[in-house]
């Protein structure tokens, strides 16, 4: 079994993100693997442990990302692959020809895990564009897995508590989410193993493949939170009683 | 002027509320709506459609495949309708289904797509969505002669355009490759809407304590028309299912009324609800962080205030 899985290097998910120079941010935040992409990783162990093989990690990002890669490393994968680039952000469907042509010429694959969602762009695509560069079939928001011969079974959240049970054949990309598993905290000995472990750099350049940058961030904006809270006072019931009428016919969010 | 598709949700009611706001973002002047649904006929659709400025509903229909099987094919019917109605601008809603259909015929077509935005410019070709969980939002240039959006269900306030809008059938021949089929829905007991679709949600954190003591937020819910959300650790802790669970690593929700119990107001939790119109908070430590960035807050304990909540709220 050859698994791969995509992970991406994003800003800590409580760091505040300080924007400059209206489209980049300040990079000198703590970066962590993206929330979802741990779930990915954790699968991939799990399935390669049970069926044997191999599971390497791809990562497309600026080389500050080796830290965060063998943080990753700790927790399983036997190897990984860093794509260097010099941009912040690059497009969906540029990410996933990248990442598959990486994964292509090493490959070939059996399975493609990656998070549903990077918790920076927020894209919710590059697990689809992946599958459709590599010719396999996609389900993401996977919250059960279950390996059979040559196939699948997942289970994926469609919302309101309800769940697709989906076959799927391999070769295929799975796009993890919360739920899927509980993922490992790494030992000391798994940290100390990883610092061994491979990584192939790539340059970007060096696979010569025409970028489209069909997505172009032209600025960002910080969203500003809102201020204190009106606190209603009063006994339980007349402050509840307040709130209703505030409701209603201040702000005419209740019928 | 701009052929503007929209893909309609829709479900045992028929067209889903959410899609109104859908409709709203894809009005403009000189666009002709398209509106495109499936399984269900587009007569049925034409009135409330035509209300949001659709001059036509057209019904996808695969030729004796079952759709409802395989996503893929109902992304191939899809790329095949916008190709024939000359579609340069397709809009549809970030809803669990919505945003996988919409990648797939994004995956299929290569177009770029911006999912979850909160505003679109159509003539621009530029859209608002969040980034970093929702601490900044990023505009977005979208290049390509057919370029595709999901907006986050209630970002956009629904407005009436009225016309009257026509009614088509259209069918193309796709087959299931068979590599991915959908075997069984899993269906929810509870009833009650899906979170990242509901108006009105209310939410408990860690000091619910038990699975049935949520059973005090469904009640409330149930009085409001909402549906009840919960907080990671509440969700870790095994109070309540992961499909409830706003934030970061849960759902993004964007209700007329948020109403959060017991929860301290975490950034990642944050992350999830913030584009709520009204964040109401009820925590009984006067100090807890929620207060310093939410509209209204009540200091209590939850079980006393929820169910004098819930009282008041039987009686309006
Ligand atoms: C990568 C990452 C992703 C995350 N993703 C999410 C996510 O998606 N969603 C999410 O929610 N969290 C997420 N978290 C967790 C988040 O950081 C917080 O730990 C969590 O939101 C806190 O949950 P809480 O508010 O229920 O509990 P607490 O922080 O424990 O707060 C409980 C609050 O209830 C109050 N309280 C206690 N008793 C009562 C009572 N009887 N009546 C009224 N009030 C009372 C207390 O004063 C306190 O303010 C994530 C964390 C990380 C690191
Ligand atoms: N630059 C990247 N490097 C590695 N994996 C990525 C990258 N961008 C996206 N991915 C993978 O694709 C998933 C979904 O990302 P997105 O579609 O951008 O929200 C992520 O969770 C990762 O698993």
């Amino acid at each position: 079994m050859k698994a791969y899985v995509c992970m991406k290097h994003v800003p800590d998910t409580a760091a505040s993100i300080k924007i400059v120079g209206g489209k980049q941010i300040d990079e000198t935040v703590k970066y962590i693997i993206s929330p979802h992409d741990e779930y990915a990783i954790e699968e991939a162990v799990r399935l390669v442990e049970k069926k044997g093989g191999e599971v390497v990690l791809v990562t497309l990002a600026k080389e500050a990302a080796m830290a965060t890669i063998r943080t990753a490393l700790a927790l399983g994968p036997h190897r990984a692959i860093l794509v260097r680039i010099d941009q912040t952000f690059l497009d969906s469907q540029d990410t996933a020809r990248i990442l598959a042509k990486v994964i292509a010429d090493d490959g070939p694959a059996d399975i493609i895990f990656a998070g549903k969602q990077a918790m920076d762009t927020e894209g919710m695509q590059t697990c689809y564009r992946l599958g459709a560069a590599l010719d396999m079939p996609v389900v993401t928001d996977v919250v059960r897995f279950d390996p059979a011969e040559g196939k699948a079974m997942v289970e994926r959240e469609i919302g309101g508590g309800e769940k697709e049970v989906i076959e799927i054949s391999f070769p295929c990309v799975i796009g993890a989410t919360k739920g899927l598993n509980e993922p490992r905290f790494p030992k000391l000995p798994d940290v100390m193993k990883a610092k061994k472990k491979d990584v192939k750099l790539i340059d970007l350049k060096s696979l010569n493949l025409q970028l489209d940058n069909s997505v172009q961030v032209i600025h960002l904006d910080s969203v500003s939170e809102r201020s204190k809270a009106k606190i209603i006072g009063g006994s339980t019931g007349e402050a509840v009683r307040e709130l209703v009428r505030i409701l209603r016919e201040e702000e005419k969010v209740l019928d | 002027m701009a052929n503007i598709g929209v893909l309609i949700e829709t479900d045992s009611t028929g067209v889903k509320i959410a899609n109104y706001g859908v409709m709203t973002a894809a009005q403009g002047e000189g666009h002709q709506i398209i509106a495109f649904v499936m399984g269900i006929a587009a007569t049925a659709c034409t009135e409330i459609l035509g209300r949001y400025g659709a001059t036509q509903v057209i019904e996808l229909s695969s030729q004796g495949e079952n759709l409802a099987k395989s996503p893929d094919l109902q992304a191939g019917l899809i790329i095949d309708a916008v190709k024939e109605y000359h579609i340069d601008f397709l809009f549809g809603l970030c809803s669990s289904k919505g945003k996988d259909i919409m990648a797939r015929v994004a995956a299929q077509t290569g177009a770029p797509l911006a999912q979850d935005c909160l505003s679109v410019d159509v003539a621009a070709r530029t859209v608002v969505k969040p980034f970093f969980s929702g601490r900044t939002t990023a505009t977005l240039q979208l290049n390509g002669s057919l370029v595709l959006c999901t907006i986050r269900p209630n970002a956009i306030e629904e407005k009436e355009a009225p016309v009257t809008a026509g009614a088509a059938v259209f069918s193309s021949a796709r087959s299931n490759d068979g590599r991915l089929v959908i075997k069984e829905v899993k269906k929810n007991p509870s009833g009650r809407v899906d979170i990242s679709e509901a108006n009105i949600i209310i939410t408990g954190g860690r000091p619910l304590g038990s699975a049935d003591n949520f059973q005090i937020l469904g009640k409330c819910a149930d009085t409001l028309g909402g549906a009840v959300g919960a907080s990671r650790v509440a969700v870790d802790l095994g109070y309540a299912s992961h499909s409830m669970q706003v934030g970061q690593t849960g759902k993004t929700v964007s209700p007329r009324l948020y109403v959060a119990c017991g929860l301290s107001g975490s950034v990642q939790h944050f992350a999830g609800m913030k584009t709520a119109k009204v964040i109401v908070a009820i925590n009984n430590d006067k100090d807890a962080p929620i207060f310093q960035k939410c509209d209204y807050g009540i200091i209590g304990d939850l079980f006393e205030v929820v169910p004098a909540l819930t009282e008041a709220l039987a009686k309006r």
